[in-house]
């Protein structure tokens, strides 16, 4: 079957780099449906991130009786953050820290292997309107059907038309709201409570605000928020080189571009035949034969788009494609260059990445479970008492991250005749530390002024946990008169 | 109509006439959501005053169709406060302050209160760390005039020291020298006495014969040992701590001319349940008995 024309689109890339004023008023994009294979990874990409933060709150992880049994929970009254096996207190926070340079290094690693894939296909932003673009699309129509909507008098299928879509919009972001208050408490106790009117007032009004912000992000911002918003574009130009991957449109191969000749003669003339199906399907609302342009995603869906007209007039695939810039700005005669894996960016990118996880891990795996902090008295620094001994205060907090009750001895190091006594503690010294608490004592140390010899004198409190025989040291000082 | 400034040509909005060295300022509209957020606060405002309490009258204010108060608000939200609390306080309020002692949670509670209660009322004298200063005992040592047992120092709070309340510790010690009792000479035989007493340097002739002054002047309240008497806020004259000061011309000043300290009765003045708390509060400092 001999093909006869190429559908041509009459549309104009709304973002161009020649014309970037200060302030433009948005001018609406209309992305076409494209079929194809990154298409289809968008589909799956989508349906994961999607399930990933629908479905995290509602796994079980069972940490015995006196602990939540939800898997990944955001404690804030109580203080604690549970993943999984982990469970943080708020004096642990650098884990955070470190968990947000495993992110940075991450996504610095993925940029250099293949350009904004972050961008492309797992921002949230992208996401979610991908997401919403589609429930537009089962509503109104493909791009030609919408935008004969947008001109269309308000007639009752019109206001029927926009009624469903913006229901459908909002019911989602009902749900992206109301799913993130589930990440904060007992996902299924809160859901009971929530339908019941049960649930504390800042549950509302924070699914309130995520309704609102996911409704106007996805729905209407869109690609508003990747051009002027997000600071990650900006990154970019730090993170790419000429080798890294981007979605690039063959100049050599597409120009000079013309309308399809009936019957495909390609003498003289490029492979792109002007079709702007590239163009239509753009969340973005570019032209990507312009070149690299802080706009572009990534998405790969004028590489879909693109490649079904190639097959259609019997050209190979890949006229855009991902591919290094280099070879995007290479000579017409140089051969392609492959791409390479390893490059010095990536290596070092992967080797920093290896090593915070590796910190994090050994950190997080002889993290100790009993933790003490050892505050001095400082007003007064130290008391005399009647029979010219020297006495000293202290507060000993003991940190029991287990969720068992732990039983302690104490022990004074480093004065012989220290005699030391703990508030509301008979003199076995046996300190009781409640799960998941921190216990608070009175330590008293005193001794003779014989036994000093300077004004501060070295000594360490020993912690013996009586069940497992693990010994916790502590140094501090202990403060004298002086000679 | 037509406008009386220029068009800028860039933007296509008027100016407002305004020039500084060629620049000139757009009269920019302001965006529209911004101008209906604004219509939507006078809106608002308008209702708020019917049912706010806000308009300024001569002798009071206009209070609004729902009678909301700020003092009744912060009223309630004490009284919430206390009921939150009362598990504790009702307890605190029925035990003898030995038993709260005694009473893990009630301790910790009291310590709590009495600590908060202690900076307001007690820091001014004794110092914020109770280290006390000459004159001001340290309350954290196990040194004690009147006692240190937590109901002797309930008392102590309760009543106050020579606070002229019938229940007050009360005693005086004579000024021998101003009042004639003793010559000075007896004086300054004594006081090298009580320096020998407490282990201090003296003169051991002197101190021999200020020895017979003491058995007939200072046993009476002091002891023949010199170790004191709680009843009657006598110091121990044969320890390591000294209220006014350990050398001789304190000593000699006080024996002179008597020194003693005055603490308000807190009866009245704090609440029963705060009594009870700095009690258990100063007797957890480290010292008491």
């Amino acid at each position: 079957m001999k093909l006869e024309s190429i559908e041509r689109i009459d549309v104009r890339p709304v973002n161009k780099k020649e014309s970037r004023p200060l302030y433009a008023k948005r001018k609406k994009i209309h992305p076409k449906r494209a079929t194809g294979n990154f298409r289809k990874v968008k589909w799956v990409v989508m349906a994961v991130t999607l399930a990933i933060y629908y479905l995290t709150p509602w796994i079980r992880w069972d940490r015995g009786a006196n602990a939540p049994d939800q898997a990944v929970l955001i404690d804030l009254p109580a203080q604690r953050f549970y993943f999984f096996f982990v469970e943080i207190w708020p004096q642990e926070f650098y884990y955070l820290t470190g968990l947000l340079i495993l992110a940075a290094f991450g996504l610095f690693l993925i940029t250099s292997v293949a350009g904004r894939v972050w961008c492309g296909y797992s921002c949230p932003q992208t996401v979610w309107t991908d997401l919403f673009v589609t429930v537009e699309r089962f509503v109104e129509g493909d791009r030609g059907a919408r935008i004969r909507l947008d001109g269309a008098p308000w007639t009752a299928k019109k206001i029927g038309k926009r009624a469903i879509k913006h229901a459908l919009w909002l019911s989602i972001a009902m749900l992206t709201g109301g799913a993130w208050v589930f990440y904060f408490a007992d996902a299924p106790t809160l859901a009971v409570d929530l339908v019941s009117l049960d649930a504390p007032l800042i549950g509302y009004m924070s699914i309130a605000v995520l309704t609102g912000t996911t409704y106007l992000l996805a729905g209407f911002a869109r690609e508003q928020l990747c051009i002027y918003m997000c600071p990650w574009p900006r990154i970019q130009g730090a993170l790419l080189d000429e080798n890294s991957l981007a979605v690039t449109y063959h100049r050599n191969r597409g120009e000079a571009r013309g309308p399809y000749r009936k019957g495909g003669a390609w003498e003289g003339r490029g492979h792109c035949v002007d079709c702007n199906q590239c163009v239509a399907a753009c969340p973005m609302g570019i032209d990507i034969r312009d070149g690299q342009q802080l706009e572009c995603i990534t998405c790969a869906l004028c590489i879909d788009a693109c490649n079904t007209v190639m097959d259609r007039v019997g050209l190979p695939s890949g006229l855009i494609s991902y591919d290094t810039l280099a070879n995007a700005e290479a000579p017409p005669d140089t051969p392609r260059r492959p791409y390479r894996l390893l490059r010095p960016r990536t290596i070092i990118y992967t080797a920093l990445l290896a090593l915070v996880a590796a910190i994090m891990a050994a950190t997080l795996f002889t993290r100790s479970s009993l933790d003490v902090n050892l505050l001095r008295d400082r007003n007064p620094l130290f008391v005399v008492l009647s029979d010219g001994s020297i006495r000293n205060g202290y507060t000993l907090k003991i940190l029991n991250k287990d969720h068992s009750v732990h039983q302690l001895t104490l022990r004074v190091d480093g004065l012989a005749a220290a005699a030391v006594t703990v508030l509301g503690s008979d003199d076995t010294l046996v300190l009781t530390a409640a799960p998941d608490r921190v216990a608070s004592y009175r330590v008293f140390v005193s001794t003779p002024r014989s036994d000093l010899t300077s004004a501060s004198t070295s000594v360490t409190f020993v912690l013996t946990d009586m069940a497992k025989a693990v010994e916790v040291r502590q140094p501090t000082t202990f403060r004298g008169p002086g000679k | 109509m037509t406008s009386p400034n220029p068009i800028d040509e860039v933007t296509g909005t008027e100016t407002t006439g305004h020039e500084w060295d060629g620049i000139r300022e757009l009269n920019t509209p302001l965006p529209r959501w911004w101008l209906y957020v604004m219509y939507a606060t006078i809106v608002w405002s308008i209702g708020y005053w019917i049912v706010m309490p806000s308009w300024p009258l001569i002798s009071s204010y206009s209070e609004g169709v729902i009678g909301y108060s700020d003092r009744v608000a912060v009223a309630e939200r004490l009284a919430e406060a206390r009921a939150g609390q009362s598990e504790f306080l009702d307890r605190i309020a029925a035990l003898p302050v030995e038993e709260i002692v005694g009473d893990a949670a009630l301790r910790n509670f009291s310590i709590a209160g009495g600590e908060s209660a202690f900076a307001v009322n007690c820091s001014q004298c004794h110092g914020r760390g109770a280290a006390g200063s000459p004159g001001y005992p340290n309350l954290n040592d196990d040194n004690w005039l009147w006692g240190g047992t937590p109901e002797a120092i309930y008392h102590t709070i309760r009543y106050g020291i020579r606070s002229g309340h019938d229940e007050a510790r009360d005693s005086a010690m004579p000024a021998f020298l101003r009042d004639q009792i003793l010559e000075r000479g007896q004086v300054e035989d004594v006081v090298e006495y009580v320096l020998k007493l407490s282990g201090q340097e003296h003169d051991g002739e002197r101190a021999d014969r200020g020895k017979d002054v003491f058995a007939e002047q200072c046993i009476a309240c002091h002891g023949d040992q010199g170790k004191g008497n709680i009843e009657l806020g006598a110091p121990n004259l044969t320890n390591a701590l000294w209220l006014f000061g350990d050398d001789r011309a304190t000593i000699t000043s006080v024996v002179s001319n008597s020194r003693r300290g005055v603490m308000p009765a807190w009866e009245g003045r704090l609440d029963a349940v705060v009594l009870k708390q700095l009690a258990v509060f100063v007797h957890s400092l480290g010292g008491g008995q």
